[in-house]
């Protein structure tokens, strides 16, 4: 197979924009990618199937067959965990990786969620830590994201926002009936609501139409193809380009390297399930959170007995994603509407500057539910089966609005993502094994949080409320999970510089949520595409043909 | 969507279908009878799961489960993705029985409403397990999609209001506005 100049493993939201930029930048790419290339056409509204809910597997990979990972629960005991399972903490397997049926919130990160630790300080036990970067490095890289993948949204609105050169590329979808409900009532209370900054078309743009406002939104592929991720915007610009081969269903096993250490290309199994090497200049690991760090504890040889880049035992650890709590209400009046994707209004008051804990996280509407995804959420009370259970349905169906956020967790180093010793996936390689949990402290603001959701809904009329704000045993990472690589100045307690290169392997590059150092209050996907935009422009800049310039 | 139903010849899907019927009858672990039309379940099993459904999801002015196709939605999933949970329906639907007739000295699917949902209410305390797999079950059955044989036409649906088949292409935009080409 004819050697290239780089590799990159996984073609969701950062892998995508990797491939594009190096390739547009004149490198030979091949795009490795473990799941299919979904289209608009293979949308099948399936309300049992999808992304979201998984009841009858993952509509976008991967596969309950053969994929396995170990969950250990907070007692210590390990547990195989099936992709269809909550604890498996599954994000998707296909071209466009999460993008592809994301609800598509495109969030920018607040200038203090890069300096958690200057903000509050490190509570004792957490690995709270500032980012060696800060908003304003990536305000550049943000603006490109936005206009590249295409946002909607209008955030004028809010003075909880870091700055920006220019506006969004598009309005925001019109207000649906929660918006409406929900917007004067946030004036009253004192916030400064806003339009959800979405990666949905609200117009004609990239040469696809805007969104049609189906029921079928997060955890499904488009129909109509106005969500847009890696899948329908950087992907097919990088194979445009002539220099970007895709090879899906192709499982990267592991990195390789030379006997000095650095990394020589990658060995994964095709299609066939053949084993293949692909030769290259430099190697970038795009595979999110879990499955980056797996990779690189998979790769190893004299040099890296543990894995690649993992000889003071950073990879893998600091794995976090978000904390949801909040707040479900129930109204006299309906207040659905059916026009997706419902999610519409948000409030960023609430991310920082609460006295006395730490952190926060954005309060918003809940995407637009299916009616298998009210059952279990009926008025309390309610029974859980039999007549009373149907009428409740037939009752509260359209008369309940659910505000929740992402509240930010504080990390530890034992929240972690090691290889189980004896569980195999299907092409015969260590699984992932996730163990430890999230700081504590994340669960008190999580609580006020709720209670702050609660309020609103209350504001806006609701009749009952129920809060929402567990305290899970287990870290609760999925489709938002982050941290496993962190990004550093100091090699002693980070994986990759600031650039996204590994502090050991000058030819290695992680970039994708593991590099994340705090995950924000926000959805991360936008965050993770900024820095694939600034980590590419950093490796194109120091590119001299096969290495790099010193 | 019943509309094929007696019409006296295979379409294209329903030969696909029965085809993978046969596929699936091979497979079958505890079912010991010849069985009237069922992936899975034998005749006698699928009574007693409507019979339990229904308690799960009565008729009202909307059908009951077995009614809207849930043993169905069930049996289908028996005989493919939930293949894991069938020893649990094979002893817990044996086990409602026995109860049953201990109880009352018949089958449950023979009891009425009320002795039913005094048995479903001992099988949700002494079987939590398989009961909370038959209420999952029966939940998504009655309220997901209607392509995997229950929710049939919809009904769910329309009783919670929803336009089935949903209003597409409907981009609220007031197209009076803005520039004009």
């Amino acid at each position: 197979m004819k050697r290239v100049n780089a590799v990159v493993v996984g073609a969701g939201a950062a892998g995508g924009i990797v491939a594009k930029e190096l390739s547009a930048a004149g490198l030979s790419v091949v795009l490795l990618e473990r799941g299919k290339w979904y289209t608009s056409n293979d949308c099948r509204k399936d309300d049992l199937r999808n992304q979201r809910t998984t009841v009858l597997g993952n509509a976008f990979g991967p596969e309950d067959q053969g994929n396995p990972r170990v969950l250990v629960d907070a007692d210590g005991v390990a547990n195989i965990m099936l992709p269809s399972e909550g604890g498996y903490q599954n994000n998707a397997a296909c071209v466009g990786g999460g993008t592809l049926s994301y609800g598509a919130m495109a969030w920018r990160y607040l200038p203090q969620d890069f300096r958690m630790r200057s903000t509050y300080g490190a509570p004792a036990g957490s690995s709270l830590e500032d980012w060696p970067i800060s908003y304003d490095d990536l305000e550049p890289y943000y603006e490109k994201a936005e206009y590249e993948i295409g946002i909607s949204g209008d955030d004028s609105g809010t003075p909880f926002r870091g700055p920006r050169r220019r506006p969004l590329p598009m309005p925001p979808l019109p207000p649906n009936r929660e918006y409406q409900i929900l917007e004067p009532a946030a004036k009253r209370l004192g916030l400064h609501p806003f339009p959800i900054p979405m990666a949905r078309n609200s117009v004609l743009y990239n040469g696809r139409g805007p969104c049609m406002r189906c029921r079928w939104c997060v955890g499904f592929a488009c129909e109509v193809d106005a969500k847009n991720g890696s899948q329908n915007t950087v992907i097919p610009v990088a194979l445009a380009t002539g220099n970007c081969e895709l090879r899906t269903e192709c499982m990267t096993r592991e990195i390789l390297t030379d006997d000095r250490g650095r990394a020589r290309g990658v060995a994964y199994y095709d299609a066939e399930g053949h084993l293949q090497e692909q030769l290259s200049d430099i190697v970038i690991v795009s595979a999110c959170a879990i499955e980056s760090a797996r990779l690189l504890l998979n790769s190893k040889s004299r040099l890296f007995p543990s894995g690649l880049g993992n000889n003071r035992d950073q990879v893998g650890r600091n794995l976090q994603g978000h904390h949801y709590t909040g707040a479900l209400g129930f109204f006299d009046f309906d207040t659905y509407d059916d026009v997706g994707p419902g999610a519409s209004i948000a409030v960023s008051d609430y991310n920082h500057g609460t006295p006395g804990l730490c952190g926060g996280g954005m309060l918003a509407n809940e995407f637009i539910r299916l009616p298998i995804q009210m059952v279990d959420r009926m008025p309390s009370g309610t029974p859980r089966w039999g007549l009373a259970h149907k009428q409740a349905m037939r009752c509260n169906f359209k008369r309940n609005i659910a505000v929740m956020g992402p509240t930010q967790q504080i990390p530890t180093a034992d929240a972690r993502v090691t290889l189980d010793p004896t569980v195999r996936d299907k092409w015969g390689i260590p699984v992932a094994r996730i163990s430890g949990n999230v700081h504590p402290v994340t669960f008190e603001i999580g609580l006020v949080q709720a209670q702050r959701a609660e309020a609103w809904l209350k504001e806006a009329g609701a009749a009952s409320t129920i809060i929402n704000a567990g305290k899970p045993t287990t870290v609760s990472a999925g489709q938002h999970q982050a941290g496993t690589c962190r990004m550093g100045n100091d090699a002693q307690d980070s994986v990759v510089n600031r650039n996204c290169q590994l502090h050991d392997v000058d030819n290695v590059f992680v970039i994708d949520s593991s590099v994340h150092v705090t995950n924000g209050g926000f959805n991360p996907a936008l965050t993770i595409m900024a820095i694939a935009y600034f980590a590419s422009e950093a490796l194109v800049r120091s590119w001299k043909g096969t290495g790099f310039r010193s | 969507m019943q509309s094929n139903r007696g019409s006296g010849r295979l379409t294209r899907r329903q030969f696909v279908t029965a085809g993978a019927m046969g596929g699936a009858a091979l497979a079958v672990g505890c079912r010991a009878h010849s069985h009237g039309g069922w992936d899975f379940l034998r005749d006698a099993q699928a009574s007693t799961l409507a019979a339990l459904c229904d308690r799960i999801i009565p008729a009202d002015d909307f059908p009951s489960a077995s009614e809207a196709g849930v043993v169905t939605y069930i049996d289908r999933q028996l005989a493919r993705t939930y293949r894991r949970y069938r020893n649990a329906y094979c002893d817990g639907l044996e086990q409602a029985d026995a109860i049953s007739r201990k109880r009352f000295g018949r089958d449950l699917a023979a009891l009425t409403a009320p002795q039913q949902d005094e048995i479903a209410g001992a099988i949700e305390k002494q079987n939590r397990k398989f009961f909370e797999l038959v209420r999952n079950h029966t939940l998504e059955g009655y309220y997901g999609t209607p392509r995997h044989g229950g929710n049939r036409d919809a009904v769910s649906w329309r009783m919670l209001g929803l336009a089935e088949p949903p209003i597409l292409g409907r981009a609220q935009y007031d197209l009076r506005k803005g520039p004009r080409s």
